[in-house]
């Protein structure tokens, strides 16, 4: 009762090769970069691509497996989707396109719009049923989408980028009304998204997809606190870096070292966040063992603070206050210190 | 809003006015010509005259059994040139759309080859089943499908190119057979494009002569159509009512374009 | 079925160029009226009526060989188009219809330049393919719903001529289409599509084997009279009168008669 899928296909510049798993009941995050393969894969789930080689499985019924010729049709696959912009069928009302697949699986008009029009209600859709899609908001059309494709009882469902059509305003109010609805699916989900807070949020799992390769996965926590990637580090916001430990420190491959607060033995991966990092004009003094002289390279504003790109032998990113930048007369190309407690630094196996 | 502007953005370079004029008197002028040459007083007794009505009544009947049948092969044509990949598809695309730079008369000649009682086809109709096409009002439809089917054809392949695929694909992920999803999510995706096609074609079986005259002949009621009629006027020294009919058409074809585009086409 | 004319509706325009490097010298002469009258030349324009086609392209390459520096230029079609075509101002040195109700309308639209002559008789043919597949026995046959027929629509001569014929037979024919000029008729029954049609005797002549005729008595009754004019506005009346003269004369007398036309 679950997802084995274990994919490869070549399509131009793109060379997929992921195995995945969901347990049923269980929402897998795929999170990647634009061009990483992730909606390629759900294709590939859904039917809708050929495999070139491997094999997927689903609650034990083999749904690809080209070596042995087998490719089951998307329309007979009880795999569900929902995409980015929802794709409701523009000239049906809400009630058809929800009531669709039933129709299209032989199920009698009165009896499918019946069963559509209960779940529109089950979405906070009641009244809505003669609606066009035109005619709804973002988050509603992706409840009407969500509707059509559980209808059918899917026993996968994809969703591919679900909140990226959704303004800015409204999108926390639908990721967890989906978080809602996707906690009352008892069958396998994978969401694909670009955003790592949706994928921290509508996640059990995580699992990180870069240029056709799994580099990480794990539980949301994990995969935020111990970035394996720059891409990952990057959208968790941590400066990470990889070297070599032995004992307290650790040696960076430009042959900076890096002092730890526990001992740690061969490749390691080292992480703290930008807040953790001090800008000064000298060398500190003072607790923090871990101070390097760098060249500022950015300035950005960050929210309410700045965000300070600095390269050296120990590449650096540091949020400091508007102030800080003032009074340290911070600009590109300008000369500074960083330093970071050691206490602030995570290290694990890299 | 600012009106110093707007004046400037509005002059025209004369190495592209004059053309343009010259382009619409050339497309003008001829219109304008039948009007000031129209029989006025005329006119009514020449459009209520049994001629003329039969022939009009002909041609709106033939133009729209034409189209329905370009409809509904055409629409298919489209769909497997769009949707398919067939390996003969750039050469079937080709042939379907000749007739769009054939002259008319060829097509007319190339039909009686095949559909004449002596034709490959025709031929085989006639000893068979005694059937026999040229000179009836079928040879007129057959005729116009033959000309105005890829108008047709070509307008609704743009539109199932230009609409978005993976609808199909969402409609496969619910269950539904491609033959569903062609009826239910495809062709309602790509109406604007089928009906703007088929306002083209239905205009172009309208005004079809070269192929009807040389396949299906030239009899009052049974296959002469308005253009014929006004062939057969100005042949026969009727000038008058050669230049009505032209007029009659022009209206009609008018009306039918207008009409049509703004409120179908204009607003998808 | 190898001659037909399929290109039925268009009006067939046989260009016999004579023109060639040495004319530079003849046109001059053209454009000087003292030296003009002596040797005609230049082009000429003649419209005909369809059923001449061939014996007037015969004409003209006859012609090429008495008068070198004439360049005939034809324009066949049916008679009442070609004169609705002067009417609206084609130009053109002759006119020769299928008969003398066409050509009365051009000498009244003030068209034509003096006298029109009659400078042959035409009689109609009923035609059948080769092997007469309709079993055509007669004139009696085009009342026939089965068969299919083909007869000149009214208004042009070689329909006028039909009706007189059929009228004078007590016939009601139920033709399947009507030709808007006589050589459409007659490919249509070449090609076998129509079983019997009332064409010219010439016409029926010129499509060699494809075509075979039935026997009409008092067929010979109904003559048609083919006039020839010179015209008003002829850009070129010397040479209008010199072909005008060789189509009555001894050269048209000669190919008319081969092509199955009676002397007037």
């Amino acid at each position: 009762m679950s997802l084995h899928a274990d994919l490869a296909l070549r399509r131009g510049d793109l060379e997929l090769r992921a195995a995945l798993a969901v347990a049923p009941g269980e929402v897998v995050a795929l999170l990647g970069p634009n061009g990483a393969g992730k909606s390629t894969a759900l294709q590939l789930l859904a039917g809708i691509l050929p495999l070139d080689a491997g094999r997927v499985e689903l609650d034990g019924v083999t749904l690809d497996d080209p070596a042995a010729g087998v490719h089951v049709r998307p329309r007979d696959r009880r795999v569900g989707m929902v995409v980015q912009d929802y794709l409701l069928f523009p000239r049906m009302s809400v009630l058809e396109n929800v009531a669709f697949g039933l129709r299209s699986r032989g199920m009698p008009r009165d009896r499918a719009r019946a069963e559509a029009r209960e779940w529109l209600g089950r979405m906070g859709l009641a009244g809505y049923e003669r609606r066009r899609p035109g005619e709804l908001s973002g988050g509603q059309a992706q409840r009407v989408a969500l509707a059509r494709a559980l209808i059918v009882a899917p026993r996968l469902l994809l969703l591919d980028e679900p909140l990226a059509a959704l303004d800015a305003g409204t999108r926390p109010a639908v990721r967890a009304e989906l978080r809602r609805h996707l906690a009352g699916y008892d069958g396998c989900t994978l969401v694909v998204t670009h955003d790592p807070l949706e994928a921290m949020v509508l996640g059990d799992r995580v699992v990180v997809l870069e240029r056709g390769s799994v580099v990480q996965q794990g539980p949301p926590a994990e995969v935020a606190r111990r970035p394996r990637t720059d891409y990952v580090a990057r959208l968790v916001g941590l400066n990470l870096l990889t070297g070599t430990a032995s004992g307290r420190t650790a040696e960076l491959p430009t042959g900076a070292v890096v002092t730890l607060a526990h001992d740690a033995t061969g490749p390691v991966h080292i992480a703290f966040p930008p807040v953790a990092v001090t800008l000064s004009p000298r060398r500190p003094e003072g607790s923090a063992r871990n101070a390097w002289p760098l060249v500022i390279a950015d300035l950005e504003a960050h929210g309410d603070l700045v965000r300070v790109t600095a390269d050296g032998a120990v590449p650096v990113l540091a949020d400091v206050t508007p102030l800080a930048v003032a009074d340290l007369g911070l600009e590109p190309g300008g000369e500074v210190w960083a330093s970071v407690k050691a206490t602030e630094i995570s290290v694990y196996p890299a | 809003m600012n009106p110093t502007r707007r004046t400037e953005d509005l002059r025209v370079p004369a190495g592209l006015l004059i053309p343009a004029a010259l382009g619409v008197a050339i497309l003008v002028l001829p219109m304008a010509g039948l009007v000031v040459r129209a029989p006025w007083s005329d006119l009514p007794s020449i459009l209520a005259s049994d001629e003329v009505l039969t022939a009009l009544r002909l041609s709106l009947v033939t133009a729209t059994v034409a189209t329905a049948a370009a409809l509904a092969c055409g629409v298919p044509i489209a769909w497997l040139l769009a949707r398919t990949t067939l390996p003969g598809r750039s050469v079937l695309r080709g042939l379907v759309t000749v007739p769009l730079v054939l002259p008319p008369v060829v097509g007319g000649v190339a039909l009686l080859m095949v559909f004449g009682r002596r034709g490959l086809v025709g031929g085989w109709l006639y000893d068979t089943f005694g059937i026999s096409l040229p000179f009836t009002t079928e040879a007129v439809v057959l005729a116009q499908v033959f000309v105005a089917m890829p108008f047709l054809v070509v307008a609704v392949e743009g539109a199932l190119r230009t609409a978005d695929r993976r609808y199909d694909d969402v409609a496969a992920t619910l269950g539904a057979t491609s033959w569903t999803t062609f009826r239910r999510v495809t062709l309602p995706a790509v109406t604007p494009g089928v009906l703007a096609g088929a306002v083209l074609c239905w205009a172009r079986a309208l005004g079809e002569f070269g192929a009807t005259v040389t396949f299906a002949g030239s009899f009052p009621g049974t296959t002469r159509t308005l253009p014929l009629e006004a062939y057969v006027a100005i042949n026969s020294g009727d000038s008058d009512v050669a230049i009505v009919l032209s007029l009659l058409m022009i209206a009609v074809s008018v009306t039918i374009l207008v009409g049509l585009r703004e409120r179908w086409i204009g607003t998808a | 079925m190898t001659r037909a004319r399929l290109a039925l509706t268009v009006t067939v325009a046989a260009l016999l160029t004579v023109a060639c490097g040495g004319d530079d010298g003849d046109s001059a002469a053209a454009a000087d009226p003292g030296e003009a009258s002596q040797v005609p030349s230049g082009r000429v324009t003649v419209l005909a009526a369809a059923s001449l086609t061939e014996s007037f392209e015969h004409l003209a390459d006859e012609l090429q060989t008495t008068h070198p520096d004439l360049e005939i230029v034809y324009s066949f079609g049916s008679s009442s188009g070609l004169v609705e075509q002067l009417l609206s101002g084609a130009p053109a040195d002759v006119l020769a219809t299928a008969d003398t109700t066409t050509m009365d309308e051009a000498v009244a639209g003030g068209v034509v330049d003096g006298e029109p002559r009659i400078f042959a008789r035409n009689t109609l043919a009923l035609a059948v393919p080769a092997g007469n597949p309709g079993n055509v026995t007669g004139l009696a046959d085009l009342a026939n719903e089965d068969l299919r027929v083909a007869i000149c629509e009214p208004q042009v001569p070689c329909g006028g001529a039909a009706q007189r014929l059929l009228d004078a037979a007590g016939v009601t024919a139920a033709p399947d289409t009507l030709t808007t000029d006589v050589k459409e008729a007659a490919s249509l029954v070449a090609l076998g599509e129509a079983d019997a049609a009332l064409i010219y005797l010439t016409d029926a002549a010129a499509e060699g084997d494809a075509v075979e005729t039935v026997d009409v008595p008092d067929a010979e009754d109904v003559v048609s009279d083919y006039p020839v004019a010179v015209l008003a506005d002829a850009p070129n009346p010397e040479g209008a009168r010199a072909v005008v003269d060789a189509i009555t004369g001894e050269p048209g007398r000669v190919i008319l008669g081969e092509a199955g036309f009676l002397e007037p």
